[in-house]
């Protein structure tokens, strides 16, 4: 179902649903992943990891392991530099501790061998000398001033006095008179929420293969969602210049957010330095758990005061979150996220950062804004319990629409919530009868979406096919709408170009495939890499037929005069051009390098049905449907993934996931047993509704759409366990237990 | 270390190999027969990315042994399609966008063939629950359920 907000051109190849260029080697196993590939002399690296939630490193003893028959390299933090940049530093003091261990599963050591099997054992004959520390896992105790201080020295100066040195950072966003709108309210509702740390649950660990020879040229093959991040990273640590280090992005096995940073790359690298052999690293789900990104854990209050008729009058959330061991600013996009859905006189939101002995946060899909916008919608839904106002019509009344001053800024351009708002309205899943013991709960959800650096390459074969070459691991798709948008723009078949990822050698510097930026960002480089193309190739027509290069123009594939004026002249194809193009002046290329701008903001509504087994706690989804502006939606079908695939891992996480801490400061359910993500029997249809408001930034119209999807299930379905259960449930995830408690509370 | 030696059937060619006695399936799959079609998403028979047959059977080739395949006939996502002809299943899950990062989607395929071949009319309920094993953290299983529908509407009616 596609529901066009205005008229636009007419595409002939965006908007339709081509098989994907990687779908066969995808069903057939021939894809290759990043422990999919095996070099010549490859020793197997494995990782020695901290036991301890907080601890010094008094002293490590790697000579048994060294002696070890088949042990080729043994590393630990001094085989690493310092480098200056304090990130840089971070993200590798994460690979390998440095002087203290910062939670269950830092790295701590690590070995190459000639087998897994034989670095198994040299890893048993490492000896660490520990100091435990007392640790803190918990948010809100970390804020105490006297919880264990993770690291000290980290707070930034503009944190307010009174709180722990966990604190990093602070932030605040948002306009008007507060607490003169909290005075025109007729109701006002203060409520606390906390959401567990979860994970981005890829179903492929991290995985890659480092070979560095002894002229310090390396190659590194990695699943990554940007090979220019990793080299620049990996060469920032081990001392390299980027051109020495050429990284080669796997096929990716999910992402989500997961694998915008390293973890195992640069140490794979010193092993293969150390031992003088091609060395390949494999984590385990357990280590994927204990040591790569989980989202931040955090602790939410907000305050909504409404009109009896519906309108907010203010709006305040405190957000405190914790990215785990070191300085972490998602906070700062949950606070801008929080209220980006309403039109708002008065707004503020406050937050935090502190440091647990938890895992370091790796980003993961709209990283921050589920939590914020999770507290905020549950209190809307609370008001619009407690006024007996219809949930969707009190967000129409304060939706923020083109011209509104956000509640962190920018005011709006053209936005979709208006449209996508009254789309659910008018569908019949939000008028379909429930049964006893049933409820419906809906909540809105937004993404910022990025633009950000990007290069791409646009070859004209002499066979009339195209080659585009760009930089961005596809995570989604987005080789097909890459190709899409080549073809549509050049004229020619979908079937006629092929899109390949570069490597960090073949092509300029791409952003991390992060902040749904691709389908916009890439797209809009190959549209202009394709324009750059066609404006040589109408030089060459023009060269051909005589004329000024203006008097040509490119229509539907062909070259053509551009009126009678021009002469009159047989239209040149592409085919045509190109088979000649030797004789005319050589290969023709176009490329377009630069910074996107212009990525506009996504907004989705989703509705949820479920129904609560009041004996076990445990929720049924009954029914569930996404709506959702995509701008342009350029491949329809992967839209619908993007959607119905962020809906799952929101729902997911409201009810199941999270990382779970004993008294020890170690992570209880390191596994996919006992940290359980949804599977096919736990979900219902995803049906999906794509609104189109076209993006004022892209020639298309295309918005990012991979991000927002993951923002409404919290609320959506927190809303309707609450109105199931006849009580507002306040903490992620609403597993049995928890619901459970709830009930019994609510003398139910 | 003693290895052992297997000799097997894998995608109905005979196979010998030698392996640890400890080596699981998988590795062996993997590592020493080239065959990198099957995935470890956890070592711990929770993600069903490894999924291969086993004398007719859904398994889990990260739980069975190397040494378990001696004289069995083992199927992978590397015999499913016929030269250059994709079984349907293959095709639909192409057809219906039922991948994104394709990372379980051999281990879903070898489980969803296994499905049809006991029950060539499966409910969506009955696939879901068939399914139940294998993870998949980009779809949200939609279109994957549509796809298996329509490969077996397909084949049924081949």
């Amino acid at each position: 179902m596609n529901m066009r907000a205005k008229s636009e051109r007419a595409f002939k190849v965006v908007g339709t649903r081509p098989p994907r260029p990687d779908g066969v080697d995808k069903v057939t196993g021939r894809a290759l992943y990043g422990a999919d590939v095996s070099a010549p002399g490859m020793l197997a690296g494995r990782i020695l990891r901290s036991p301890h939630p907080h601890a010094e490193i008094l002293s490590i003893d790697t000579s048994a392991a060294e002696a070890l028959p088949g042990v080729k390299a043994v590393i630990t933090s001094a085989d690493f530099g310092l480098p200056e940049d304090e990130s840089l530093r971070d993200i590798q003091d994460n690979c390998m501790a440095r002087g203290k261990a910062l939670y269950d599963g830092h790295a701590v050591a690590a070995v190459a061998a000639v087998s897994p099997a034989v670095a198994g054992a040299a890893l048993k004959l490492i000896k660490v000398e520990y100091r435990p520390l007392p640790h803190v896992t918990d948010v809100d105790a970390a804020f105490a001033k006297d919880a264990p201080v993770v690291q000290a020295g980290r707070t930034l100066e503009n944190v307010p006095p009174g709180v722990s040195e966990n604190v990093t950072s602070f932030c605040e966003f948002g306009h008007g008179d507060l607490a003169g709108g909290f005075a025109k309210a007729d109701r006002i509702v203060s409520r606390s929420f906390t959401t567990a740390a979860t994970h981005q649950g890829y179903i492929e660990p991290h995985a890659c293969l480092a070979s560095m020879g002894s002229d310090g040229k390396a190659d590194l093959w990695c699943c990554t969602q940007g090979q220019y991040n990793v080299r620049s990273v990996c060469a920032g640590i081990l001392g390299m210049e980027a051109s020495q280090l050429k990284v080669t992005a796997s096929e990716i096995g999910g992402g989500f957010g997961g694998k915008t940073t390293v973890f195992i790359e640069p140490v794979a690298l010193a092993l293969s330095r150390k031992a003088g052999r091609p060395v390949k690293i494999v984590m385990t789900r357990d280590e994927v758990f204990r040591a790569t990104g989980p989202t931040v854990t955090t602790s939410i209050d907000v305050k909504i005061g409404m009109t009896a008729t519906g309108r907010i009058t203010a709006a305040e959330a405190k957000l405190r979150y914790s990215g785990g061991a070191f300085p972490c600013v998602t906070v700062d996009m949950g606070a801008q996220a929080a209220f980006a859905a309403y039109d708002l006189e008065a707004v503020r939101s406050l937050g935090w950062n502190v440091l647990t002995n938890r895992p370091k946060e790796a980003p993961y899909r709209a990283p921050g804004a589920p939590q914020a916008i999770y507290a905020v919608e549950s209190v809307v839904d609370e008001l619009c319990e407690a006024l007996g106002l219809d949930p969707l019509e009190v967000r129409l009344k304060n939706a923020a629409r083109k011209g509104t001053k956000s509640s962190y800024g920018p005011t709006f351009d053209d936005i979709g919530l208006v449209a996508t708002l009254e789309a659910a309205k008018a569908h019949p899943h939000y008028a379909a009868p429930l049964g006893p013991g049933q409820a419906r709960g809906l909540s809105c959800g937004f993404w910022f979406n990025f633009g950000g650096n990007t290069c791409v390459s646009l070859n004209i074969n002499t066979d009339g096919t195209v080659s585009v070459t760009e930089g961005n691991p596809d995570i989604g798709g987005s080789r097909a709408a890459i190709s899409q948008m080549a073809a549509e723009e050049l004229g020619i078949a979908y079937e006629k170009v092929r899109t390949v990822v570069a490597d960090t050698s073949s092509l300029g510097h791409n952003d991390v495939t992060d902040g749904s930026r691709v389908t916009f960002s890439v797209g809009l480089a190959t549209i202009k890499a394709a324009r750059d193309a066609i404006g040589k190739m109408c030089a060459r027509v023009a060269k051909i037929w005589g004329i000024d290069e203006d008097a040509v123009f490119w229509e539907g594939g062909y070259a053509k005069p551009a009126g009678p004026n021009a002469g009159d002249f047989p239209p040149m194809s592409l085919a045509e051009i190109a088979a000649i193009s030797f004789q005319t002046g050589g290969p023709i290329a176009g490329h377009h390098e630069f910074n996107a701008d212009g990525a506009g903001v996504s907004f989705g509504v989703h509705l949820c049905d479920v129904e609560v087994d009041r004996e076990t706690g445990a929720t049924k989804i009954l029914r569930y449907t996404v709506f959702q502006d995509a701008g342009k939606a350029v491949h329809p079908a992967y839209v619908e993934g993007q959607m119905q695939g962020g809906a799952a891992q929101g729902i997911g996480w409201a009810l199941n996931e999270e990382y779970i801490y004993g008294a020890d400061g170690r992570l209880q359910n390191p596994g996919f047993l006992d940290y359980r993500v949804p599977v096919a029997s736990d979900l219902p249809r995803i049906e999906t509704v794509i609104l189109e408001i076209p993006n004022p930034g892209h020639p298309y119209g295309v918005r990012g759409v991979g991000e927002t999807p993951i923002v409404p299930p919290l609320a959506a379905v927190s809303n309707a366990m609450s109105r199931a259960i006849g009580a507002r449930l306040n903490r992620l995830p609403m597993s049995p237990p928890t619901v459970l408690k709830a009930l019994n509370a609510a003398g139910a | 270390m003693k290895t052992v030696h297997v000799a097997a059937t894998i995608n109905g060619d005979p196979v010998e190999f030698v392996c640890e006695p400890h080596e699981s399936l998988l590795d062996a799959l993997r590592n020493r027969l080239g065959l990198t079609g099957a995935k470890e998403g956890c070592g711990t028979g929770d993600c069903g990315a490894c999924s291969v047959t086993l004398n007719g059977r859904l398994v889990c080739s990260c739980l069975v042994l190397g040494a378990e395949a001696d004289k069995a006939a083992i199927g992978t996502i590397e015999g499913m399609a016929e030269a250059d002809r994709l079984h349907p299943l293959q095709q639909s899950f192409i057809d219906h966008a039922a991948l994104q990062c394709g990372v379980c989607t051999p281990g879903i395929l070898v489980a969803a063939k296994a499905l049809l071949e006991r029950n060539p009319d499966p409910t969506d309920t009955e696939v879901r629950y068939w399914l139940a094993g294998n993870l998949c953290r980009c779809t949200g299983y939609d279109k994957i359920i549509q796809a298996v529908q329509d490969a077996a509407r397909q084949m049924r009616h081949a």
